[in-house]
């Protein structure tokens, strides 16, 4: 029990879990409970003009919900407010919400929905960023364009003379379903009088709060917002939840009975957000010696048509895109622009897993114009302590990437390989081979929110004893598979010196629970954990204090002390908000300063196999090496990068959103492709630990790190396994076909 | 519109005679009728296996087999697979190597584990690999349920 | 999850004889649903029209493998579990326990029937092609009788079929002449399991010193049916697997099939890797 940081607890809520009683928000039910379904657009654009009920369906027995139905305002409170509940006179993409529907029989409730007509007098609709950002036309504001940011470092333009190489190039990235495993769902119950209760399937309670405030007009206490037992968020339910919450309320609200709006897979995909598309294009200036001198960045992600979170997921890309190299002229020139596709949303990397994709390629290509080897190249341009990034942070860590780089290619064997395969992949013996290659991506990941983004929320947890002398934490911050409850609970149990099985979580309620800011942004263990081990220390202190426990306790002394307080004072509580650490400056004007608190550093190695026979490509090994601060518990830690570069192996190699007149064609998983068991190759990972002193237990985030790497590195491993370079995913055989045809 | 009809079956080793429409799925009936939620609903097309359960002895998609043909099967859910308090080794080890992340994937997984160490005591990581090949998972990268299912049959 | 339920009727008749009795008495209005694995997926889909079905599951008359000989003998309620744990088949038909351990994952495979994927008719599906190249033959069944006929020439276009709307599919069997015969199965799909392929292809040769004496072959996912490609057959018998035969036999395949642009990959992509296939299959009966 001692020290339980860096310790593989089991999972707090496994037991649950694996015998079938966890609580999904589809488990649920209610006495008298309605289910919910909602209309969607048939069209990318234009003006609703008629919405008919037809068909033989006993209409008087539904509630039907409209935009003239929302009591408040008709938009989802988040950035730019633009995004309506329901479309009232004009919609923006295919499948935007415009009619809701609730009845009792789940089965008569379907034929219902397939028998409301929504009749659209159709507008000219664009579904590409290149028609964006060409103005084919402006579908929102006056020029497309939801949010700029220009970085600019030194004196990019006076560099390009003195250049002895300047090497170009572009790079895509296309949309990702987050594909979390449990649907969208939510249930409400809503009362004008009462007020509004949601359960549901989120990553942050306190955004659903912020929405329906809004969309009801009502009092923060009138609106209760509970998280039930996500199955997974990946940052798809991020904000979505915000509109599937309002709906259910909103039906709920109508039908004065409790309403249940669960998603089917079809629907989920089709309708809900997903990574922003992008395109980059890179523009080097390096001297003969491979050293960088300039970059200049074109950044742009496609947001769809509502804002939503594309200024935050633009901002994480922009300030990744350069990397971990130290260049003294950097311009970044980035743009998040409208489409009339669905809107897009965070899905873990946020921005930086499309930015780092570039990046790298385009480090690649830099080195072989050189004439360098692709880890020397890397190896003359880390940076390191004392130096800046783009956006001017001095480095104030020692950074070591010279030596991960060693240690990576060590550990997956590299140099003999990539000889190896370079040597085989020469032969020819009139067969079909299956072509072998190795590459690798260098690249990191900043934790928490950017600049001053933790100032702004404010994050608070608070701590309180129970009578028999165990700790509850409350905090908004949610388990979505992550470990959250494992991680809080060792934490507190270091910090308390109790044991782990003491440690309560409380079920994230916003009646219940302070703001901890969303679980997002590799910001839990680090950020909320951070004030999780503040809370309970104040905790802690509060007894000591008192004169009720001495300093020095063991855990019955602990207990009996918390018994004793209750009993004297009625309740022992405490709180604690987030400062920010010394001397981290940021200025929003000019986009400079120090981005983010702590960097997690990375190199990941591939190993492909390309099957000349049918033209794919698949991961056969995979090393996955970072430095994270400090290893809070090794399983959960190794968890977070497997399933990341899983996610990744599939943003690369298996999942394409197929498009089709701004809707997702292949909204299905029979035709939208994640790994199965049979793909994923072994992943080794391994951790290097250099303490962070903000973070509890010395921890940096890692959550979002792993889904930065794979794909840059697969790619150059293809361009090992077959001297095509290829600059786009998802990679799919039939474009490898015709790269390889096209040498 | 049909009328319901009457279906009979086991489910963890208890009778039960439902009125049912022959159509509706087993995945539904068994959630809402029966209050057994352990199998969950990830895709509706038999493509994820979250709704893994066995029926006689074999793993099916409940999502895709009507209540009309289990009439007389006898069924076990994840809801049965525990002995009262005492887990059975494939869930021990989700539990203490971290198989079940989000844990919307765990029942479904741990069925189709449990099948396979009953077909093949003694699986290669392969075997394991084509063994859960129905059964997606979005959280773990697959890694430490293989080594879930690995130690399992070690005990 | 699309389907208004009580809108579909599922009957299960007691034995094959009430099945084929409803069928007769109402042709056209009843279906046979067998496992379900294809049907259940259009009914959550919302995409399931037709609404009166037999429930055949239970009957045991169209289950079981017997071997003669001649035959080895599949009810059409066979599973893809029950095809791969058959040891005739895995000795004699290979491809037949290759394309049942590759559809779908275990739970389908549990489910899953012959008959119902003949009858489903995808053009994508994954046993048809070793049944094309080992030369099935199919028997439907009605009141009136029983008739064999050859599985080849069965589906006449996308979806379409010789079966009256009275006659249900009871057996498949496969003439037992594979001795000395070199199999060959691929099925390039979307990922390594549980995937609807892009391309499928089965083909068997018998060589006799260099020359091939016979051969089948047999390709799914590029043509509104499965195809057996006769005439690129044909330009192989009696040929030595030489450049210049390779050759004939690959214009010859990209004559014989029509793959289309869809949802999961390209005319290209499917031209060129069933092109690919069958140059790997000769290569291989050079050996």
């Amino acid at each position: 029990m001692s020290h339980p940081i860096g310790k593989s607890f089991p999972r707090k809520e496994g037991r649950k879990k694996v015998t079938g009683q966890a609580v999904y928000v589809d488990d649920l039910s209610f006495p008298g409970m309605l289910h919910g379904a909602t209309v969607r657009s048939p069209s990318a654009r234009g003006r609703i003009t008629k919405i008919s009920f037809e068909g033989d369906i006993p209409w008087d027995e539904f509630t039907v919900v409209t935009a003239k139905d929302v009591p408040g305002a008709n938009y989802v409170a988040l950035i730019l407010n633009d995004q309506p509940y329901l479309a009232a006179d004009f919609v923006n993409h295919p499948e935007e919400p415009v009619v809701l529907l609730a009845h009792r029989d789940k089965y008569l409730l379907e034929e219902a929905r397939r028998n409301v007509h929504i009749e659209i007098e159709e507008q000219p609709a664009i579904f590409t960023l290149e028609d964006s950002l060409a103005k084919k036309e402006i579908i929102w504001g006056e020029d497309n364009v939801f949010k700029a940011f220009l970085v600019d470092k030194g004196n990019v333009d006076e560099a390009w003379a003195g250049a002895d190489l300047i090497v170009e190039g572009e790079y895509e990235t296309g949309a990702q379903e987050q594909l979390y495993i449990e649907n969208n769902g939510a249930i409400a119950i809503a009362d004008p009088a009462e007020g509004v209760t949601v359960w549901g399937s989120m990553q942050c309670p306190y955004y659903v709060h912020k929405a329906l405030v809004k969309l009801f007009d009502l009092a923060d206490e009138k609106i209760r917002i509970i998280q039930t037992e996500t199955g997974g968020g990946f940052g798809g339910k991020e904000e979505y939840p915000s509109l599937i919450a309002g709906h259910a309320a909103l039906l709920a609200w109508k039908s004065g009975k409790p309403v249940k709006l669960i998603y089917d897979r079809a629907e989920d995909m089709v309708a809900t957000t997903k990574r922003h598309p992008s395109r980059t294009r890179h523009k080097t200036a390096v001297t003969k010696d491979g050293k960088l001198l300039a970059m200049e960045i074109d950044f742009v992600i496609d947001g769809g048509a509502y804002c939503t979170l594309s200024p935050v997921v633009l901002s994480r890309g922009t300030i990744h895109a350069a990397g971990p190299y130290f260049c003294p002229n950097v311009r970044i020139h980035s743009r998040a622009v409208a489409t009339n596709l669905p809107p897009q949303g965070a899905f873990r990397g946020f921005g930086a897993p499309q930015s780092i994709f570039a990046l790298e390629r385009q480090m690649d290509r830099v080195a072989q114009a050189v004439g360098l080897s692709l880890e020397e190249f890397r190896r003359r341009n880390f940076i390191h302590e004392g130096e800046t990034t783009a956006t001017s942070q001095v480095i104030r860590e020692p950074v070591n990437m010279d030596h991960l780089l060693t240690r990576a290619l060590q550990l997956s064997d590299y140099h003999s390989k990539r000889e190896e395969f370079t040597r085989n992949n020469l032969k020819s013996n009139g067969h079909f081979a299956k072509k072998r290659g190795i590459g690798f991506a260098t690249f990191m990941h900043g934790a928490g929110f950017t600049g001053s983004g933790e100032v702004y929320l404010q994050s608070v947890v608070s701590a309180e004893a129970t009578a028999e002398g165990n700790v509850r934490i409350l905090a908004a911050s949610t388990e979505i598979g992550q470990g959250t409850n494992t991680i809080f609970s060792q934490i507190a149990s270091e910090a308390l010196g109790i044991d782990f099985d003491s440690i309560e979580i409380v079920q994230p309620d916003t009646s219940r629970v302070p703001n901890s800011g969303p679980t997002v942004a590799s910001r839990t263990s680090m950020i909320v954990g951070k004030l999780v081990e503040s809370a309970v220390t104040g905790l802690k202190q509060t007894l000591i204090g008192s004169g009720l426990l001495p300093p020095s306790y063991g855990q019955s002394e602990f207990k009996r002390a918390c018994g004793e307080y209750i009993a004297r004072f009625g309740s022992l509580k405490t709180s604690s908000t987030y400062q920010p650490p010394p001397n981290v400056h940021w200025d929003d004007e000019k986009y400079q300063g120090d981005a983010y608190g702590a960097y997690a550093w990375a190199v990941y190695v591939a190993e492909v196999s390309f099957d000349e026979l049918t033209y794919e490509a698949h991961v056969e090994n995979f090393v996955a090496l970072q430095e994270v601060g400090r290893v809070l518990n090794p399983v959960l830690a190794a968890g977070q990068i497997e399933g990341g570069v899983a996610q990744a192996i599939g943003f690369t190699l298996f999942e394409n959103v197929v498009w089709k007149d701004g809707r997702m064609a292949n909204n299905q998983m029979t035709n939208y492709i994640i790994p199965t068991p049979a793909d994923i190759p072994p992943i080794r990972v391994y951790f290097e630990e250099n303490p962070y002193a903000y973070g509890p237990g010395g921890a940096k985030g890692i959550g979002e790190l792993p889904m930065d790497g794979p794909a840059p590195a697969i790619l150059s491993a293809i361009e090992n396994a077959t001297g095509v370079s290829f600059n786009r995913v998802p990679l799919m055989p039939e474009m490898l076909m015709k790269g390889v045809f096209a040498e | 519109m049909i009328t319901t009809q009457a279906v009979e079956f086991k489910v963890n080793g208890e009778s039960h005679k439902l009125e049912v429409f022959p159509m509706a799925r087993l995945l539904d009936v068994l959630r809402e009728q029966l209050q057994l939620t352990g199998a969950k609903e990830g895709c509706g097309e038999g493509e994820c296996g979250a709704c893994t359960v066995i029926i006689d002895g074999r793993i099916v998609n409940s999502c895709l087999v009507p209540v009309a043909q289990v009439n007389g099967s006898e069924i076990t859910t994840i809801e049965g697979v525990a002995r009262s308090d005492h887990l059975h080794a494939v869930q021990q080890a989700f539990i203490d190597h971290g198989g079940a992340q989000c844990g919307i994937c765990t029942p479904g997984m741990i069925l189709a584990a449990i099948d396979l160490l009953e077909r093949n005591p003694e699986p290669t990581e392969d075997d394991i690999r084509n063994g859960l090949a129905g059964n997606l998972c979005r959280c773990t990268g697959y890694m430490k349920i293989f080594e879930s299912v690995v130690r399992a049959c070690r005990k | 999850m699309r389907a208004c339920v009580p809108n579909y009727h599922l009957t299960t008749p007691a034995t094959l004889a009430d099945a084929l009795a409803l069928l007769e008495s109402e042709p056209g209005v009843w279906k046979p649903f067998a496992g379900g694995t294809d049907l259940m997926v259009l009914l959550e889909a919302g995409k399931l029209v037709h609404r009166n079905y037999i429930n055949i599951w239970g009957l045991n008359e169209l289950r079981g493998i017997e071997a003669t000989d001649t035959y080895i003998t599949l009810g059409a309620l066979t599973t893809y579990t029950e095809v791969q744990a058959n040891p005739i088949l895995r000795r004699e038909f290979p491809m037949l326990c290759q394309a049942a351990s590759e559809t779908g994952g275990l739970a389908i495979q549990n489910r899953g029937t012959l008959g119902g994927n003949i009858i489903n008719a995808s053009p994508a599906a994954d046993s048809p092609p070793a049944l094309l190249a080992y030369d099935a033959e199919i028997q439907l069944v009605s009141t009136r009788g029983s008739r064999w006929l050859p599985y080849q020439g069965f589906h006449t276009g996308y979806k379409q079929m010789h079966i009256g709307p009275d006659e249900m599919l009871a057996r498949i069997r496969l003439p037992r002449n594979t001795a000395d015969v070199k199999h060959y199965y691929r099925k390039v799909g979307t990922r390594k399991a549980q995937a609807i392929s892009k391309v499928c292809f089965a083909a068997v040769g018998r060589t006799d010193r260099e020359q091939i004496e016979d051969t089948r072959i047999v390709v799914g996912s590029v043509a509104p049916i499965v195809i057996r490609c006769v005439q690129t057959e044909d330009s192989l018998r009696q040929q030595k697997p030489d450049d210049e035969t390779i050759r004939i036999a690959c214009a010859s395949l990209f004559r014989e099939i029509s793959p289309i642009d869809d949802i999961r990959s390209t005319a290209k992509y499917r031209s060129q890797v069933a092109t690919n296939l069958l140059v790997d299959f000769l290569a291989t009966l050079r050996a």
